[in-house]
């Protein structure tokens, strides 16, 4: 559905002729124009407003694991999202009253179309799938999580980075009346991620809107998170206002707080111990009081898939 | 009942229940009758036994403080059984990384032991604390004389090896273990305000002897 086009082309007839992202068509209001505009056969991305409805329209995706994904009790107590506690427990507990709307998203750097696009129509252009991933956090825990996003791929692609574009780089929201977390400095506050281009567009790499098909819970990001399952979970920054096209390597916020313990790249890596505890094994949430820990897989087991995007790359020292 | 039969036959046993409380939730939380562990049961029995560890060599070492500084002098009576139970709650805290965490897989334990400098830490202070358990009973105390004090002067070791262990661990948010060691340092802290007062008050009281030798 996405075709290209060359970039002297006028904004005015991509409007017309393709469901490439334009600012027009990102206008509050303006989603009809959006859905009118979608190839037939594509489902036009929604997401409902209340809290625990159904994504409609969502696709299975064969990239899903056909592990059993944790329960929703699990995925939505359990939480590291320092913006409502550093406690793992502190997220669901403050973010309850949290409003993910109205919610915008602003598209900047290097990229043909930029601008400040409100939630629903940014998501609209683009397909809803599942995705059931591992999540392996980086303090050595994990779980199975079935997300409902979209193709960050997509996404990137219809904001037409330019050739000097070589990193994508997101931010949250940095509220700290809504996000009390953020009255303490345990971070370096707005929360700051970032991609290479490469990264961003490979077909695991996904903004997630939904959590087992209902609308993503305050405390797992909403209204939209990354998600990049060979990565640390650090890396799925939530509740994102920012995307910013660059050309070189974007500050990151783990990074940022203690650079010799996270990397920019953050992939999984067994072999590559956290300096103050081993990335050998990990904890399965949910396996039980007396579960043994398994073994953590190189790129947390999507290496066929991702490992060549490092190929030459030294990841003890690029970790 | 007078005051020594009254704290060994009521308030003893009363301190001793309250002190299994912390214990008693773990149990009753994971047995889902008082409330729950969460999603990672095994890191919540890590954290409470662990925190409550720490707690309770404060508590310990607050007893002297608070004794010196009210006159109350039966307060020293719990002492023993408060560090007993810093101990108690130290051990569960490393049985439950031993058997639930590491899944006693040796290999991995000792990997742990002797690369993570913060579980070098928090073993070095177990093993402190069960020094100090072993050599609590009275019998042990009289036959080992003075050298018995020496070696109980290692639980400020216990208190800063357990701080540092904590800290050490924590990844961003160091609110809670810099409380224990603003803690620690009062506690600290007093030993040597009083021992410089009790040097000076000696050296006042040598003086003032010599000057009344001199004087005769």
């Amino acid at each position: 559905m996405l075709i290209r086009k060359p970039s002297d082309i006028r904004s005015s007839e991509i409007t017309s002729e393709s469901n490439y992202v334009n600012r027009r068509t990102f206008m509050r209001g303006a989603g009809a124009i959006a859905g009118a505009t979608l190839a037939p056969g594509t489902f036009a991305a929604t997401v409902p407003v209340e809290h625990g409805a159904t994504v409609p329209d969502v696709r299975k995706s064969e990239l899903s694991t056909d592990e059993t994904p944790n329960s929703w009790e699990d995925i939505t107590t359990y939480n590291n999202y320092y913006e409502f506690g550093t406690g793992k427990s502190d997220p669901v507990r403050n973010a309850q009253d949290f409003e993910p709307r109205p919610w915008t998203i602003t598209v900047d750097g290097e990229a043909e179309i930029t601008g400040t696009f409100d939630f629903d129509d940014f998501i609209k252009p683009f397909d809803a799938e599942e995705r059931i991933y591992r999540m392996r956090c980086v303090e050595a825990w994990s779980m199975v999580i079935p997300w409902v996003g979209i193709s960050l791929a997509d996404v990137v692609k219809r904001f037409k980075p330019t050739s000097k574009a070589k990193y994508v780089a997101f931010e949250t929201l940095e509220d700290r009346k809504r996000m009390p977390g953020q009255r303490f400095r345990s971070l370096d506050w707005p929360y700051r991620e970032g991609l290479t281009i490469a990264e961003a567009t490979h077909p695991l790499s996904i903004l997630a809107i939904g959590l087992y098909g209902k609308v993503l819970p305050n405390q797992n990001g909403a209204p939209l998170r990354l998600v990049v399952p060979w990565k640390y979970g650090f890396k799925g920054i939530k509740g994102i206002v920012r995307m910013r096209f660059t050309e070189s390597m974007p500050a990151t916020s783990w990074n940022m707080a203690a650079p010799h313990e996270y990397g920019f790249y953050a992939n999984v890596n067994p072999a590559v111990d956290h300096p103050r505890w081993s990335q050998a094994r990990e904890r399965r949430i949910g396996a039980g009081l007396f579960a043994q820990k398994i073994p953590t897989l190189p790129f947390n087991g999507y290496g066929d898939q991702v490992a060549a995007l490092y190929a030459g790359l030294d990841l003890r020292k690029n970790y | 009942m007078d005051t020594v039969r009254q704290i060994r036959f009521v308030w003893k046993p009363l301190v001793f229940v309250a002190c299994l409380l912390p214990f008693a939730l773990v149990a009753g939380d994971l047995f889902g009758i008082t409330g729950s562990l969460g999603a990672n049961p095994v890191e919540e029995i890590l954290d409470r036994f662990g925190n409550w560890g720490l707690r309770f060599v404060m508590i310990a070492l607050a007893v002297t403080p608070l004794r010196k500084l009210t006159g109350w002098n039966w307060v020293q009576r719990f002492r023993r059984m408060l560090g007993l139970f810093a101990f108690f709650y130290v051990l569960m805290h490393f049985l439950t990384w031993f058997v639930l965490d590491q899944g006693m897989l040796m290999a991995a334990i000792v990997e742990d032991l002797v690369e993570r400098p913060f579980i070098t830490l928090g073993f070095a202070a177990l093993l402190l604390l069960t020094a100090l358990a072993v050599t609590s009973p009275l019998a042990v105390r009289r036959r080992m004389g003075r050298r018995w004090q020496t070696l109980h002067y290692s639980v400020y070791a216990v208190g800063i090896l357990g701080v540092w262990h904590y800290w050490w661990q924590v990844k961003s948010d160091f609110r809670e273990p810099l409380v224990y060691a603003v803690i620690l340092v009062l506690l600290l802290g007093f030993r040597l305000w009083d021992r410089r007062k009790r040097v000076a008050r000696r050296v006042t009281a040598h003086a003032a002897g010599h000057y009344r030798l001199s004087d005769s």
